[in-house]
Protein backbone atom coordinates (compact mmCIF):
# COMPACT_ATOMS: atom_id res chain seq x y z
CA UNK A 1 0.00 0.00 0.00
CA UNK A 2 1.11 3.35 -0.91
CA UNK A 3 2.60 5.55 1.96
CA UNK A 4 0.12 8.29 3.29
CA UNK A 5 1.28 11.78 4.01
CA UNK A 6 0.14 13.98 6.46
CA UNK A 7 -0.27 17.53 5.13
CA UNK A 8 -0.88 20.69 6.97
CA UNK A 9 -2.42 23.35 4.94
CA UNK A 10 -4.18 26.24 5.13
CA UNK A 11 -7.22 27.25 2.99
CA UNK A 12 -8.95 30.64 3.08
CA UNK A 13 -7.68 31.15 6.74
CA UNK A 14 -8.67 27.62 7.70
CA UNK A 15 -6.11 25.16 8.94
CA UNK A 16 -6.70 21.48 7.59
CA UNK A 17 -5.26 18.19 8.48
CA UNK A 18 -5.10 15.95 5.28
CA UNK A 19 -3.57 12.39 4.60
CA UNK A 20 -2.59 12.30 1.06
CA UNK A 21 -1.01 9.80 -1.54
CA UNK A 22 2.20 11.50 -3.37
CA UNK A 23 0.94 11.74 -6.30
CA UNK A 24 -2.23 13.04 -5.68
CA UNK A 25 -2.90 16.62 -6.75
CA UNK A 26 -3.78 20.19 -4.86
CA UNK A 27 -6.64 20.13 -7.37
CA UNK A 28 -7.72 16.58 -6.27
CA UNK A 29 -7.45 17.01 -2.23
CA UNK A 30 -9.24 20.51 -2.57
CA UNK A 31 -12.28 19.27 -4.81
CA UNK A 32 -12.16 15.56 -3.38
CA UNK A 33 -10.98 15.86 0.32
CA UNK A 34 -11.89 19.32 1.39
CA UNK A 35 -15.04 18.86 -1.08
CA UNK A 36 -13.64 22.49 -1.73
CA UNK A 37 -15.30 22.12 -5.26
CA UNK A 38 -15.42 25.60 -6.46
CA UNK A 39 -12.40 24.64 -7.98
CA UNK A 40 -12.62 23.16 -11.37
CA UNK A 41 -11.03 20.51 -13.36
CA UNK A 42 -10.66 21.40 -17.08
CA UNK A 43 -7.58 19.58 -18.83
CA UNK A 44 -5.39 18.26 -15.88
CA UNK A 45 -2.52 19.38 -17.66
CA UNK A 46 -1.98 23.01 -17.15
CA UNK A 47 -3.61 24.26 -20.43
CA UNK A 48 -6.61 25.47 -19.53
CA UNK A 49 -6.21 28.10 -15.96
CA UNK A 50 -9.74 26.35 -14.66
CA UNK A 51 -7.93 25.07 -11.40
CA UNK A 52 -5.95 28.37 -10.36
CA UNK A 53 -5.37 28.84 -6.90
CA UNK A 54 -3.35 31.12 -5.44
CA UNK A 55 0.06 29.71 -3.07
CA UNK A 56 1.78 31.60 -1.02
CA UNK A 57 0.79 35.02 -3.05
CA UNK A 58 1.45 33.02 -6.22
CA UNK A 59 -1.25 32.02 -9.20
CA UNK A 60 -0.59 28.91 -10.17
CA UNK A 61 -2.12 25.47 -11.51
CA UNK A 62 -3.79 23.14 -8.69
CA UNK A 63 -3.54 20.46 -11.37
CA UNK A 64 0.21 21.13 -11.82
CA UNK A 65 1.05 20.79 -7.77
CA UNK A 66 1.08 18.04 -5.59
CA UNK A 67 -0.51 18.10 -2.14
CA UNK A 68 2.45 16.95 -0.32
CA UNK A 69 4.09 20.51 -2.04
CA UNK A 70 1.04 22.47 0.12
CA UNK A 71 2.44 21.02 3.34
CA UNK A 72 3.10 24.16 5.30
CA UNK A 73 1.74 26.71 2.48
CA UNK A 74 -1.53 28.98 1.97
CA UNK A 75 -3.97 28.28 -0.32
CA UNK A 76 -6.53 30.99 -1.71
CA UNK A 77 -9.65 29.41 -3.86
CA UNK A 78 -12.56 30.62 -5.06
CA UNK A 79 -14.67 30.28 -1.58
CA UNK A 80 -12.67 32.45 -0.43
CA UNK A 81 -13.39 35.09 -2.56
CA UNK A 82 -16.82 36.39 -1.33
CA UNK A 83 -16.84 37.51 2.29
CA UNK A 84 -20.18 35.53 3.05
CA UNK A 85 -22.58 37.41 0.91
CA UNK A 86 -20.78 40.20 0.19
CA UNK A 87 -19.38 39.41 -3.08
CA UNK A 88 -15.82 40.61 -4.16
CA UNK A 89 -16.15 43.66 -7.12
CA UNK A 90 -15.12 40.64 -9.80
CA UNK A 91 -17.48 38.97 -9.21
CA UNK A 92 -20.20 41.55 -9.18
CA UNK A 93 -19.09 42.34 -11.98
CA UNK A 94 -18.84 39.20 -13.94
CA UNK A 95 -22.94 38.76 -12.76
CA UNK A 96 -23.43 41.98 -13.87
CA UNK A 97 -21.59 42.17 -17.39
CA UNK A 98 -22.26 38.90 -18.39
CA UNK A 99 -18.65 37.70 -18.35
CA UNK A 100 -19.78 34.24 -17.74
CA UNK A 101 -22.19 31.48 -19.59
CA UNK A 102 -21.30 27.76 -18.45
CA UNK A 103 -19.27 28.89 -15.65
CA UNK A 104 -16.88 26.21 -15.76
CA UNK A 105 -13.66 28.49 -16.26
CA UNK A 106 -15.22 31.26 -13.55
CA UNK A 107 -13.35 30.32 -10.76
CA UNK A 108 -10.40 30.35 -12.58
CA UNK A 109 -10.40 33.11 -14.38
CA UNK A 110 -12.04 35.41 -11.18
CA UNK A 111 -8.93 34.05 -8.84
CA UNK A 112 -6.53 34.92 -11.73
CA UNK A 113 -8.19 38.18 -12.26
CA UNK A 114 -7.77 39.51 -8.90
CA UNK A 115 -4.06 38.21 -8.73
CA UNK A 116 -3.36 40.60 -11.65
CA UNK A 117 -5.33 43.82 -10.00
CA UNK A 118 -3.26 43.06 -7.08
CA UNK A 119 0.25 43.41 -9.18
CA UNK A 120 -1.79 46.02 -11.25
CA UNK A 121 -4.39 47.98 -10.52
CA UNK A 122 -4.93 50.06 -14.07
CA UNK A 123 -4.36 47.22 -16.64
CA UNK A 124 -4.40 47.97 -20.41
CA UNK A 125 -7.04 45.32 -21.91
CA UNK A 126 -4.13 44.21 -23.88
CA UNK A 127 -2.45 43.34 -20.36
CA UNK A 128 -5.58 41.78 -19.03
CA UNK A 129 -5.85 39.66 -22.22
CA UNK A 130 -2.11 38.27 -21.81
CA UNK A 131 -2.53 38.11 -17.69
CA UNK A 132 -6.00 35.59 -18.35
CA UNK A 133 -4.08 34.00 -21.42
CA UNK A 134 -3.66 30.77 -19.26
CA UNK A 135 -7.40 31.08 -18.72
CA UNK A 136 -9.49 29.16 -21.41
CA UNK A 137 -13.11 30.11 -22.08
CA UNK A 138 -15.08 27.96 -24.50
CA UNK A 139 -18.56 30.01 -24.20
CA UNK A 140 -18.23 33.69 -24.55
CA UNK A 141 -15.33 34.12 -27.11
CA UNK A 142 -13.62 36.53 -24.20
CA UNK A 143 -15.07 40.04 -24.61
CA UNK A 144 -17.42 39.94 -21.87
CA UNK A 145 -14.38 38.31 -19.60
CA UNK A 146 -11.67 41.40 -20.43
CA UNK A 147 -14.68 44.10 -20.27
CA UNK A 148 -16.01 42.48 -16.73
CA UNK A 149 -12.24 42.86 -15.42
CA UNK A 150 -11.61 46.34 -16.51
CA UNK A 151 -14.49 47.62 -15.16
CA UNK A 152 -13.90 45.79 -11.88
CA UNK A 153 -10.05 47.77 -12.26
CA UNK A 154 -11.80 50.95 -12.98
CA UNK A 155 -13.96 50.78 -10.05
CA UNK A 156 -11.73 49.78 -7.28
CA UNK A 157 -9.46 52.47 -8.38
CA UNK A 158 -11.96 55.06 -7.31
CA UNK A 159 -12.94 53.73 -4.51
CA UNK B 1 1.81 1.52 -10.68
CA UNK B 2 4.67 1.03 -8.28
CA UNK B 3 4.49 2.40 -4.77
CA UNK B 4 5.74 6.33 -5.33
CA UNK B 5 7.54 7.83 -2.51
CA UNK B 6 7.79 11.68 -2.03
CA UNK B 7 11.10 12.99 -0.27
CA UNK B 8 11.88 16.94 0.74
CA UNK B 9 15.74 17.09 1.63
CA UNK B 10 16.96 20.62 2.93
CA UNK B 11 20.00 19.73 1.73
CA UNK B 12 22.02 19.09 -1.85
CA UNK B 13 24.10 16.41 -0.62
CA UNK B 14 21.22 14.62 1.42
CA UNK B 15 19.23 15.14 -2.57
CA UNK B 16 22.01 13.73 -4.18
CA UNK B 17 21.85 10.42 -1.91
CA UNK B 18 18.39 10.24 -2.02
CA UNK B 19 18.45 9.85 -6.27
CA UNK B 20 21.72 7.97 -5.76
CA UNK B 21 20.26 5.08 -3.97
CA UNK B 22 17.45 4.55 -5.47
CA UNK B 23 17.28 1.50 -7.07
CA UNK B 24 13.68 2.29 -9.69
CA UNK B 25 13.24 5.14 -11.73
CA UNK B 26 13.59 8.71 -10.22
CA UNK B 27 12.55 12.28 -11.12
CA UNK B 28 13.66 15.34 -9.57
CA UNK B 29 10.50 17.27 -8.70
CA UNK B 30 11.41 21.24 -9.00
CA UNK B 31 7.65 22.86 -10.40
CA UNK B 32 6.91 20.10 -11.87
CA UNK B 33 4.66 21.06 -14.65
CA UNK B 34 6.19 18.51 -17.14
CA UNK B 35 7.26 15.85 -14.39
CA UNK B 36 3.46 15.75 -12.77
CA UNK B 37 2.07 16.01 -16.19
CA UNK B 38 3.84 12.64 -17.48
CA UNK B 39 3.06 11.13 -14.26
CA UNK B 40 -1.06 11.81 -14.67
CA UNK B 41 -0.87 10.67 -18.44
CA UNK B 42 1.01 7.52 -17.44
CA UNK B 43 4.22 8.38 -19.69
CA UNK B 44 6.49 8.13 -16.49
CA UNK B 45 6.02 5.97 -13.35
CA UNK B 46 8.54 6.93 -11.07
CA UNK B 47 9.45 5.27 -7.98
CA UNK B 48 10.95 8.11 -6.13
CA UNK B 49 10.24 11.88 -6.23
CA UNK B 50 12.63 14.44 -4.95
CA UNK B 51 11.44 17.65 -4.11
CA UNK B 52 14.07 20.33 -4.30
CA UNK B 53 12.50 23.22 -3.51
CA UNK B 54 13.57 23.56 0.25
CA UNK B 55 17.26 23.40 -0.43
CA UNK B 56 18.18 26.91 -0.49
CA UNK B 57 20.83 27.11 -2.97
CA UNK B 58 18.56 25.69 -5.21
CA UNK B 59 15.66 28.77 -4.68
CA UNK B 60 18.02 31.67 -4.92
CA UNK B 61 19.08 34.62 -7.31
CA UNK B 62 22.31 36.12 -6.30
CA UNK B 63 24.87 38.29 -7.64
CA UNK B 64 28.14 36.52 -7.94
CA UNK B 65 31.63 37.48 -9.47
CA UNK B 66 29.88 40.40 -11.31
CA UNK B 67 27.89 38.16 -12.69
CA UNK B 68 24.26 35.78 -11.81
CA UNK B 69 23.84 32.77 -10.31
CA UNK B 70 19.97 31.59 -10.59
CA UNK B 71 18.48 28.30 -8.87
CA UNK B 72 17.48 25.65 -11.06
CA UNK B 73 14.37 25.88 -9.26
CA UNK B 74 13.78 29.46 -8.89
CA UNK B 75 9.81 30.01 -10.89
CA UNK B 76 9.97 31.95 -14.13
CA UNK B 77 7.62 34.41 -12.15
CA UNK B 78 10.17 35.30 -9.81
CA UNK B 79 12.68 35.72 -12.25
CA UNK B 80 10.44 37.10 -14.41
CA UNK B 81 9.84 39.81 -11.10
CA UNK B 82 13.55 40.60 -10.61
CA UNK B 83 14.45 43.44 -11.50
CA UNK B 84 18.16 43.42 -11.98
CA UNK B 85 18.32 40.12 -13.44
CA UNK B 86 15.76 41.25 -15.75
CA UNK B 87 17.88 44.46 -16.86
CA UNK B 88 21.30 41.92 -16.96
CA UNK B 89 19.81 39.27 -19.35
CA UNK B 90 16.56 40.32 -21.37
CA UNK B 91 16.85 37.66 -23.62
CA UNK B 92 17.12 35.11 -20.78
CA UNK B 93 13.56 36.78 -19.63
CA UNK B 94 12.24 36.85 -23.41
CA UNK B 95 12.35 32.53 -22.86
CA UNK B 96 11.18 32.19 -19.28
CA UNK B 97 8.36 34.70 -20.13
CA UNK B 98 7.27 32.42 -23.09
CA UNK B 99 7.27 29.44 -20.89
CA UNK B 100 3.62 28.79 -20.70
CA UNK B 101 1.19 30.53 -18.72
CA UNK B 102 1.50 33.19 -15.70
CA UNK B 103 -0.13 30.15 -13.67
CA UNK B 104 2.91 27.78 -15.49
CA UNK B 105 5.22 30.44 -14.71
CA UNK B 106 4.26 30.53 -11.23
CA UNK B 107 6.02 26.98 -10.85
CA UNK B 108 8.11 26.32 -13.99
CA UNK B 109 11.84 26.46 -13.36
CA UNK B 110 14.64 26.70 -16.17
CA UNK B 111 15.95 24.16 -14.60
CA UNK B 112 13.16 21.69 -15.58
CA UNK B 113 12.69 23.63 -18.37
CA UNK B 114 16.46 22.49 -19.38
CA UNK B 115 16.21 18.37 -17.94
CA UNK B 116 12.91 18.15 -19.73
CA UNK B 117 15.10 18.26 -22.89
CA UNK B 118 12.55 19.35 -25.27
CA UNK B 119 14.02 20.87 -29.08
CA UNK B 120 11.26 23.13 -28.26
CA UNK B 121 11.67 24.52 -24.60
CA UNK B 122 12.06 28.18 -24.91
CA UNK B 123 14.64 29.48 -22.16
CA UNK B 124 17.26 26.62 -23.49
CA UNK B 125 18.33 29.07 -26.58
CA UNK B 126 18.49 32.65 -24.56
CA UNK B 127 20.31 30.02 -22.03
CA UNK B 128 22.73 28.68 -24.56
CA UNK B 129 23.42 32.06 -26.06
CA UNK B 130 24.03 33.48 -22.86
CA UNK B 131 27.05 31.01 -22.81
CA UNK B 132 25.34 30.19 -19.08
CA UNK B 133 26.82 27.22 -17.01
CA UNK B 134 25.32 24.76 -14.94
CA UNK B 135 26.18 23.59 -11.69
CA UNK B 136 25.78 20.09 -11.54
CA UNK B 137 25.52 18.10 -8.08
CA UNK B 138 26.14 14.52 -7.61
CA UNK B 139 27.75 11.63 -6.01
CA UNK B 140 30.91 12.55 -7.61
CA UNK B 141 31.21 16.16 -6.32
CA UNK B 142 29.89 19.20 -7.65
CA UNK B 143 30.98 20.35 -11.75
CA UNK B 144 29.90 23.17 -13.85
CA UNK B 145 29.22 22.44 -17.37
CA UNK B 146 27.88 24.38 -20.27
CA UNK B 147 24.11 24.48 -20.64
CA UNK B 148 24.42 23.20 -24.15
CA UNK B 149 25.83 19.44 -23.36
CA UNK B 150 22.71 19.13 -20.90
CA UNK B 151 20.56 17.98 -23.47
CA UNK B 152 21.41 15.00 -25.74
CA UNK B 153 17.99 14.12 -27.40
CA UNK B 154 14.31 14.68 -26.76
CA UNK B 155 13.45 13.67 -23.24
CA UNK B 156 17.71 13.00 -22.80
CA UNK B 157 20.53 14.55 -20.77
CA UNK B 158 23.82 13.92 -20.29
CA UNK B 159 23.18 13.95 -16.45
CA UNK B 160 24.65 10.46 -14.26
CA UNK B 161 22.19 8.83 -11.96
CA UNK B 162 22.43 10.68 -8.78
CA UNK B 163 23.19 14.25 -10.77
CA UNK B 164 20.69 17.11 -10.92
CA UNK B 165 21.36 20.71 -11.74
CA UNK B 166 21.60 22.69 -8.78
CA UNK B 167 22.04 26.36 -10.06
CA UNK B 168 23.28 27.97 -13.46
CA UNK B 169 26.15 30.72 -13.63
CA UNK B 170 25.40 34.20 -16.19
CA UNK B 171 28.73 35.29 -16.98
CA UNK B 172 29.29 39.35 -16.66
CA UNK B 173 28.97 40.95 -19.65
CA UNK B 174 31.09 43.65 -21.43
CA UNK B 175 29.57 47.13 -22.16
CA UNK B 176 27.39 47.45 -25.65
CA UNK B 177 25.99 43.54 -24.72
CA UNK B 178 22.59 42.59 -25.90
CA UNK B 179 20.40 39.55 -25.63
CA UNK B 180 17.36 38.30 -26.99
CA UNK B 181 15.43 35.52 -27.68
CA UNK B 182 12.61 35.28 -30.66
CA UNK B 183 10.17 32.27 -31.86
CA UNK B 184 7.92 31.56 -34.23
CA UNK B 185 4.44 30.37 -33.36
CA UNK B 186 0.83 30.26 -35.02
CA UNK B 187 -0.71 31.75 -31.58
CA UNK B 188 0.72 34.84 -29.24
CA UNK B 189 0.45 33.11 -26.37
CA UNK B 190 0.12 29.33 -24.75
CA UNK B 191 1.69 27.49 -27.81
CA UNK B 192 5.24 25.61 -28.50
CA UNK B 193 7.72 26.95 -30.60
CA UNK B 194 7.59 25.91 -34.13
CA UNK B 195 10.87 27.93 -34.50
CA UNK B 196 12.97 29.66 -31.76
CA UNK B 197 16.75 32.06 -31.85
CA UNK B 198 18.30 32.85 -29.25
CA UNK B 199 20.92 35.12 -29.76
CA UNK B 200 23.34 37.24 -27.70
CA UNK B 201 26.21 40.03 -29.17
CA UNK B 202 28.72 42.52 -27.45
CA UNK B 203 29.71 45.84 -29.78
CA UNK B 204 32.88 47.29 -29.33
CA UNK B 205 33.23 51.55 -28.98
CA UNK B 206 32.26 51.83 -32.93
CA UNK B 207 29.22 49.88 -32.85
CA UNK B 208 31.48 46.20 -34.38
CA UNK B 209 30.48 43.14 -33.35
CA UNK B 210 33.15 41.99 -31.32
CA UNK B 211 31.44 38.29 -29.89
CA UNK B 212 28.20 36.49 -30.57
CA UNK B 213 26.45 33.64 -29.79
CA UNK B 214 23.83 31.96 -31.75
CA UNK B 215 21.58 29.61 -30.57
CA UNK B 216 18.13 27.59 -32.79
CA UNK B 217 15.76 26.19 -30.64
CA UNK B 218 13.14 23.08 -31.96
CA UNK B 219 14.76 22.99 -35.48
CA UNK B 220 17.10 19.48 -34.40
CA UNK B 221 16.78 16.97 -31.56
CA UNK B 222 18.66 19.34 -29.30
CA UNK B 223 19.06 23.06 -29.14
CA UNK B 224 22.15 24.01 -31.48
CA UNK B 225 24.73 26.14 -31.09
CA UNK B 226 25.56 27.92 -34.44
CA UNK B 227 29.31 29.27 -34.28
CA UNK B 228 29.16 29.73 -38.61
CA UNK B 229 25.88 31.97 -37.43
CA UNK B 230 27.58 33.72 -34.73
CA UNK B 231 30.71 34.16 -37.44
CA UNK B 232 28.46 35.92 -40.12
CA UNK B 233 27.95 38.96 -37.18
CA UNK B 234 31.02 39.19 -35.54
CA UNK B 235 33.42 41.74 -37.28
CA UNK B 236 30.49 43.50 -38.94
CA UNK B 237 27.96 46.31 -38.05
CA UNK B 238 25.20 44.00 -37.69
CA UNK B 239 24.17 45.39 -41.20
CA UNK B 240 21.43 44.10 -43.75
CA UNK B 241 24.19 42.38 -45.50
CA UNK B 242 25.21 40.74 -42.04
CA UNK B 243 22.08 39.85 -41.07
CA UNK B 244 21.38 38.00 -44.38
CA UNK B 245 24.85 36.05 -44.16
CA UNK B 246 23.38 35.00 -40.42
CA UNK B 247 20.03 34.04 -41.76
CA UNK B 248 21.93 31.44 -44.06
CA UNK B 249 23.71 30.00 -41.80
CA UNK B 250 20.96 29.93 -38.94
CA UNK B 251 18.89 28.26 -42.32
CA UNK B 252 22.13 25.85 -43.11
CA UNK B 253 22.32 24.26 -39.84
CA UNK B 254 18.73 23.24 -39.25
CA UNK B 255 17.38 19.70 -38.99
CA UNK B 256 13.88 20.23 -38.69
CA UNK B 257 11.71 17.23 -38.27
CA UNK B 258 8.32 17.73 -40.05
CA UNK B 259 5.45 17.37 -37.52
CA UNK B 260 2.04 19.38 -37.08
CA UNK B 261 3.80 22.49 -36.17
CA UNK B 262 6.10 22.70 -39.25
CA UNK B 263 7.23 21.44 -41.76
CA UNK B 264 11.17 20.83 -42.52
CA UNK B 265 11.12 23.34 -45.41
CA UNK B 266 9.19 25.66 -43.36
CA UNK B 267 11.15 25.48 -40.02
CA UNK B 268 14.52 26.07 -42.47
CA UNK B 269 12.88 28.74 -44.23
CA UNK B 270 11.76 30.63 -41.20
CA UNK B 271 14.66 30.42 -38.93
CA UNK B 272 16.40 32.36 -40.84
CA UNK B 273 13.98 34.79 -40.36
CA UNK B 274 13.34 34.64 -37.41
CA UNK B 275 17.22 34.74 -36.53
CA UNK B 276 17.51 38.01 -38.13
CA UNK B 277 14.78 39.89 -35.75
CA UNK B 278 16.17 38.57 -32.71
CA UNK B 279 19.75 39.75 -33.80
CA UNK B 280 18.16 43.30 -34.26
CA UNK B 281 16.57 42.75 -31.27
CA UNK B 282 19.96 42.16 -29.21
CA UNK B 283 21.76 44.54 -31.63
CA UNK B 284 19.36 47.76 -29.67
CA UNK B 285 19.56 46.16 -26.62
CA UNK B 286 23.43 46.33 -26.77
CA UNK B 287 23.52 49.87 -28.15
CA UNK B 288 21.57 50.90 -25.34
CA UNK B 289 23.74 49.12 -22.60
Amino acid sequence: MTKKYHVTTTVNGDEYEVLCEPQQSLLDVLRDTLTLTGTKEGCATGDCGACSVVVDGRLVCSCLMLAVEADGKKVETIEGMAKDEDLHPLQKNFLEFNGLQCGICTPGILIAARELLKRNPDPTETEVRYWLAGNLCRCTGYDKIIRSVLVTAKEMRGS
Amino acid sequence: MADLRYEAPETLNAAVALLAGASGMTRVLAGGTDVIVQMETDLIEPELLVDIKKIPEVRQIAAENGGWRVGAAVTGMELVEHAAFCKAWPGVIDGVKLIGSIQVKGRATMGGNLCNASPAADSVPALVAAGATARIVGPKGTRDVAVETIPTGPGKTSLAKGEFIASFFFPKRPAHSGDAYLRFTPRTEMDIAVVGVGINLTLDGSGTCTAARVALGAVAPTVLLVNDAAKALIGTKVDAAALDKLATAASAACRPIDDKRGTKEYRIKVTGVIAKRAAQIALERARKS
